[in-house]
């Protein structure tokens, strides 16, 4: 392998390790809270919100927005470091 | 002044907006007319990507269908914004680093296959085709509401605004007519919004509105007061819902994956510059959709409270003027069961005597309020925006998968630049002109195919484009089997249980209910036909030789983000 390809194939799993996390923050606030977990964290509440209905209809709508400028920034960083960036 | 007054002029002064946007931004060459020459920046990017995305359905009918289901709308809340996520992560950069024209552009060379670009062209038609029909049929509803034309007027006048602008412009017609499309649909929706969730609860931001005390002293949460109110009347609690946890699982994920995969919303990040500006307009894109997406649940609220109080066991004599209007139109329809001349609103199907349809509550929502005028033809102009906006986006679609994809790639591969852009130019007229068609007689399954065409567009382009990207030794064999194999099952789906198709039609789809699989509803289904399709791929991809080298080659190359080129000319 040469040493372009392995610069490649770094970047690359570095990427794939972000998409891991990132995806599983998604998934987390969305199916998790909003869903899964929603009847148990309904018995809590912030205002008069109940907090799983919360995350269904606010709060995941949230971090998905954080979550794609979390990756921009990531991502442009990750550019720069292996000097892919233009 | 009036309504109708303000509404002619406010729709007035927006189509001649979008008209004079088209002449200034006219395609000279069929790099414009498909990717807006391909230097639009970020920001104006995501502007028109959230006003592509943002519908009749978005606009009009969210809020409404939010109303009445509770904690099940929150399907569409966050199917529809989670999918930005899939699309900025896994999908945007890496087909703006391929640079081409189209989504079956990617298919037909990354699966260097004719078949699997006529696959993909074909799917694409479906999911835009019934998409688009019912935008127009959104226009015709606010045109006949509004000015008071017949419906089908406002279908034609809906059609020769969008041929204007869609023909003569392409996709660099659509960009620009678009950010300023989204510049009044979000104003318009956010104004009501406000003056409402002041008018309530005291707080000017919906999305705290919602969550706070009413403002008439009681110290009582509105979401309390409004889940009394539903117990009291029969229905489930707003804050708890009806649908088992399974199919909301199903349908949210169905709509991510399917918002991810619908070519219509591809094809913007096809015309930014660079990969990293691809990245940033997904995210600008979403940030510009959350505003209305997180004050949509709240309009809900308000305006499922307002409706109640306004109607609940109230004598039908003083019901408001809007209250009359409605039912002229059809979509609000009142009968006095037991005779006592007031209204029984109720969850029991044998003694309620309203029916309200889901798409009136935005619609409706400002005058329920009594909002002034100018609010009121504010909501026309913006349901106008949203409708027009996703058309636009939509049609271009349809016609580059026939000019480009069909007849430049598949049938005249020698034909001129000019020819195309002619051919582009006509097939976008015959699109429009279906579309229409489809407006003024909508077949009675236009409303449940559009939420459907997101399941299609999950069991057929995301895993094939997905796979296309992250796994390198995908072969043609297993994508192109994987997406036939995907749709169809979605189909039959949709056919058997929606249509009741193989056991007598219409009546049969209430009995069938019980059998639906693994209790998921067609919406949800989706989700199933997508991961079958990703399993039938890889399987069949095992069994058949690997891509060629070079196919290899070029996923190599666009997992790296320098040198994107510019969206070549061929």
């Amino acid at each position: 392998m040469s040493d372009h390809q392995k610069k490649a194939t770094a970047y690359w799993k570095e990427n794939v390790r972000y998409l891991f996390i990132l995806l599983a923050i998604w998934f987390l606030v969305s199916f998790g809270a909003g869903i899964l977990f929603k009847d148990a964290l309904n018995a809590f509440k912030i205002g008069g919100f109940k907090v799983g209905f919360w995350f269904a209809q606010q709060g995941s709508i949230y971090v998905f927005v954080i979550l794609i400028f979390i990756y921009v920034r990531l991502m442009n960083k990750l550019d720069e470091k292996y000097g892919y960036h233009e | 002044m009036n309504v109708q007054t303000w509404t002619y002029i406010l729709v007035g002064i927006t189509f001649s907006l979008y008209i004079g946007i088209a002449i200034w931004s006219r395609a000279s060459s069929t790099k414009d007319f498909y990717v807006a020459g391909g230097g639009v920046s970020p920001l104006a990017n995501g502007m028109a990507t959230a006003a592509d995305w943002m519908s009749a359905a978005s606009f009009i009918s969210m809020s409404g269908i939010i109303a009445f289901a509770g904690y099940d709308g929150s399907v569409y809340l966050m199917g529809w914004t989670g999918g930005y996520v899939l699309l900025a992560l896994l999908l945007a950069p890496y087909l703006r680093k391929f640079g081409k024209f189209t989504v079956p552009d990617f298919i037909g060379d990354r699966y260097y296959s004719k078949t699997a670009r006529i696959v993909a062209v074909f799917c694409a038609l479906i999911v835009s085709f019934t998409y688009v029909a019912g935008q127009m049929r959104g226009v015709g509803v606010v045109f006949s509401r509004f000015l008071e034309v017949d419906i089908n007027t406002g279908v034609i006048i809906g059609m020769i605004i969008v041929l204007f602008y869609a023909v003569l412009g392409g996709m660099k017609g659509i960009t620009y007519t678009q950010v300023a499309q989204y510049c009044v649909l979000i104003f318009a929706f956010m104004v009501p919004a406000i003056f409402i969730s002041i008018q309530m609860t005291g707080n000017p931001i919906p999305q705290l509105g919602m969550g706070s005390t009413l403002n008439d002293g009681s110290g009582t949460y509105l979401l309390d007061k409004l889940n009394g109110l539903s117990t009291e009347l029969g229905f489930s609690e707003y804050t708890d819902g009806s649908k088992k946890m399974i199919d909301v699982f199903a349908i949210t994920l169905a709509l991510m994956v399917g918002t991810a995969g619908l070519p219509h919303v591809i094809v913007r990040f096809f015309t930014v510059k660079r990969v990293k500006d691809a990245r940033k307009s997904a995210g600008l894109a979403l940030l510009l959709i959350a505003i209305l997406y997180t004050t949509a649940p709240a309009v809900a609220v308000f305006s499922k409270t307002n409706l109640i109080n306004t109607v609940s066991n109230q004598p039908y004599a003083h019901m408001p003027k809007w209250f009359k209007n409605w039912e002229n139109t059809g979509l609000l329809t009142f009968t006095d069961i037991n005779n006592d001349g007031k209204i029984q609103f109720l969850a029991d199907k044998g003694k309620n005597e309203l029916i309200v349809d889901n798409d009136i509550m935005v619609l409706a929502n400002p005058e329920i309020a009594n909002l002034p005028a100018w609010v009121i033809a504010l909501v026309a102009a913006g349901g106008l925006a949203a409708a027009l906006s996703t058309a636009a986006g939509l049609l271009l679609v349809i016609s580059s998968s026939v000019s480009h994809d069909l007849i430049k790639k598949v049938f005249r591969p020698k034909i001129s630049e000019k020819g195309e852009l002619w051919a582009a130019r006509i097939s976008a007229t015959f699109a429009v002109v279906i579309a229409g068609y489809f407006g003024v007689n909508p077949p009675g399954f236009v409303a449940a195919v559009v939420a459907l065409a997101f399941g299609m567009a999950a069991a057929s382009f995301f895993p094939a484009i997905l796979l296309g990207i992250f796994y390198k030794k995908m072969n043609k064999e297993g994508a192109i089997t994987g997406m036939v194999v995907g749709i169809s099952l979605m189909l039959f789906y949709i056919l058997k249980f929606k249509f009741g198709v193989f056991d007598g039609g219409k009546e049969a789809v209430e009995g069938l209910k019980a059998s639906w699989w693994f209790g998921i509803s067609p919406e949800g289904f989706g989700t199933m036909a997508m991961i079958v399709n990703f399993i039938v791929a890889i399987a069949v991809n095992k069994l058949t030789p690997e891509p060629p080298e070079e196919v290899q080659e070029i996923v190599e190359h666009i997992r790296i983000p320098s040198g994107a080129e510019e969206p070549s000319i061929h």
